[in-house]
């Protein structure tokens, strides 16, 4: 089979990805006042990778982002419940979410919350279980 | 609040997913699931000293109060039920150790098994609508994986179907939630009972509580049990066992906590329509356990008259008919798990399913055989054992509530049943041995104490039905009376 002339996507894609990966964190981030959050901005993360999929093929990303991605869901998961476990030490209802404001040395004063700890194990499971299934799917083996 | 209440839900969940990133540690898995469930059996015998002595417990999960955040609920219908589910998943994983083989261990069959466990409990415990269609999906997705884990032809097959079914029912299961959402403008169970009341249960509400009944019905095989026979009887042992003795009756469940909290206005019309569905499931289920030659055909379809008969006790809605149903149900997660994994332990043993190719296995196996026996008796609701206890309360709730037609077709059935299982017990067992040691496709070492275990609860929850008469009666007033329910969930908000 001819190979096909992708010079122009391979360029494209090189810059792509780093945008669309900054962009995910900046949905992520946002997330905590405005729309956004862990489930698009994991989401968001998964198209950077799965463009680096198309472009380049699956064995070589997977040689170059060794993770298993089943692992990075468990660990995503367990972050979120055990931010809700932290509420039940603490004496309150399962998921109780604490916020304050902390005095950070370059930031200023900033606002802290446990939420954001619950939100990154949902970007993680979301990372982990839609990168699970791209790969199960398109692998021929 | 008590957050003990939620522990049943994410003690599955945590060691579940520690098992998904310690996943080449078979070891681990086998001792962190039994210390997982066992958790569970603790917490939920706390449960059941709390709810005795102080009432139902309530948790509103991150602290948002009823009707508008997420509330979990235990009161001592889904405390007796949580228990005896982790009582019958700790029986199957110990008789999974030594049968379901080290490929599907591989392939995180405790973790999904885990996964399963969170989603029942789930659906026991929450007091929301749509978080119970939540928890439904997640004890689904963890059973679709069950049912086709190994990827047999058969399994492929039958897990199409199940997935199919499923998916469907789902579907009807939002519509459903949606309708009534629309109607009543909340999803809270208490809160919905309230407006349900307020408003009275008129057509529109009765059609959508109908839809809720076909939606429940497919998940509990209530007359809707076509998939059944062949879903259940394509997963290995010790995962058929699982599902039989619970994932039906989540449905149950589902139908008994709805048509007793929030649509028990018109029991002339929606009850007499679930008297009608487990008359008819109790009869074809019968026909069909009496019917078929193989061990696990004839088990399979004595899921589906169970299930008629414990729905049959709650359709009379009074109060020795749903304290039948309770008792009954208790009975049944413990006796399906039991007769699947004697059946299970049959076909290991011998190779075939099929009842004329086997005969005499009680000369080598004598334990098993008289296991069998009491399993057979007892599943029938003959006196000492558990099924008794179950059988009497709700035919005399159906005779009490006039309908001797449903009370008359259960003792029917019951003999039909008694029939198909001594047809097993007899060809199985009885008869010239013909069968050697040398013969047999595999041992029944490690696969006896688990089914022992059973065997012998069967026969304590028998002799001892007097002992939780006090918990069954505050599950049953529960049931009959929904403002304890709104009183312990609501407390005066939303009224």
């Amino acid at each position: 089979m001819k190979k096909l002339n992708d010079v122009i996507l391979r360029t494209v894609t090189k810059t792509a990805v780093v945008i669309i990966l900054t962009f995910s964190i900046n949905l992520f981030i946002s997330g905590h006042h405005r729309p956004g959050g862990g489930f698009i901005g994991g989401l968001a993360f998964v198209t950077a990778i799965l463009l680096l999929f198309l472009v380049y093929d699956i064995e070589m990303v997977r040689k170059n982002i060794p993770i298993d991605f089943k692992v990075f869901a468990g660990i995503g998961v367990l972050i979120s419940v055990f931010t809700g476990v932290g509420g039940m030490i603490a004496g309150k209802p399962f998921l109780s979410q604490a916020f304050g404001r902390v005095a950070l040395p370059m930031f200023g004063e900033t606002e802290m919350a446990t939420s954001v700890l619950f939100d990154v194990g949902v970007a993680l499971a979301v990372i982990g279980t839609s990168l699970t299934i791209i790969m199960s799917i398109g692998d021929d083996r | 609040m008590n957050n003990y209440v939620v522990l049943p839900i994410i003690i599955p969940l945590i060691t579940g997913m520690v098992m998904v990133v310690f996943k080449n540690n078979i070891w681990l898995h086998r001792i962190l699931s039994l210390l997982a469930i066992a958790l569970i059996g603790v917490d939920a015998v706390f449960l059941l000293e709390q709810i005795k002595t102080s009432g139902m417990q309530t948790l509103y999960l991150g602290g948002w109060v009823a009707p508008f955040g997420i509330t979990l609920v235990a009161d001592m219908f889904a405390a007796l039920l949580v228990l005896v589910a982790a009582i019958v998943v700790f029986c199957c994983l110990c008789y999974a150790f030594s049968s379901i083989g080290s490929e599907r261990e591989r392939n995180y069959f405790y973790p999904l098994c885990l996964f399963l466990m969170a989603g029942v409990n789930g659906s026991f415990l929450t007091g929301d609508i749509f978080n119970l269609f939540v928890c439904f999906e997640v004890l689904l997705v963890a059973s679709y994986v069950l049912v086709s884990l190994g990827g047999t032809k058969i399994q492929l097959r039958e897990s199409f179907k199940y997935i199919l079914v499923n998916m469907i029912s789902s579907f009807l299961f939002l519509i459903a939630i949606a309708y009534l959402y629309a109607i009543t403008g909340t999803l809270n169970l208490a809160h919905l009972s309230v407006r349900v009341a307020e408003a009275g249960q008129g057509g529109v509400i009765t059609a959508v509580a109908i839809l809720f009944l076909i939606v429940f019905s497919l998940k509990a095989g209530l007359f809707l049990f076509f998939w059944l026979p062949g879903a259940y009887s394509a997963p290995p042992t010790a995962i058929a066992a699982i599902f039989a003795s619970l994932l039906t009756k989540v449905g149950i469940y589902a139908i008994i906590r709805l048509f007793s909290l929030v649509f028990y206005h018109e029991p002339g019309v929606t009850h007499l329509f679930i008297g009608i569905l487990a008359a008819v499931s109790m009869v074809l289920g019968a026909m069909g356990a009496v019917a078929y030659w193989d061990v696990k055909r004839i088990i399979t379809y004595n899921v589906v008259v169970g299930v008629g008969f414990i729905l049959a006790g709650f359709a009379s809605f009074s109060l020795v008919g749903i304290r039948g149903s309770v008792y009954y149900l208790l009975h049944d997660m413990i006796i399906k798990a039991l007769l699947f994994l004697l059946g299970g332990t049959i076909i290991h043993l011998t190779g075939t399913g099929k009842l004329r190719d086997m005969s005499g296995l009680i000369r080598l196996y004598p334990q098993l055989g008289w296991m069998f026996f009491i399993a057979a008796l007892s599943l029938s609701g003959i006196p000492p054992f558990s099924g008794f206890t179950g059988k009497i309360f709700v035919t005399t709730g159906t005779f009490q509530s006039g309908y001797f037609w449903l009370g008359g077709i259960g003792l029917l059935t019951s003999l039909l049943v008694l029939y198909s299982v001594m047809k097993i017990f007899m060809s199985v067992f009885w008869g010239y041995t013909s069968f050697t040691t040398e013969s047999e496709k595999g041992t029944t070492k490690g696969l006896l104490p688990s089914m022992t275990f059973l065997a012998s609860l069967t026969i304590a929850l028998g002799l001892g039905a007097e002992g939780i008469h006090a918990y069954v009666d505050l599950a049953v007033a529960g049931l009959l009376d929904p403002h304890i329910y709104i009183d312990a969930v609501l407390g005066g908000n939303g009224r």
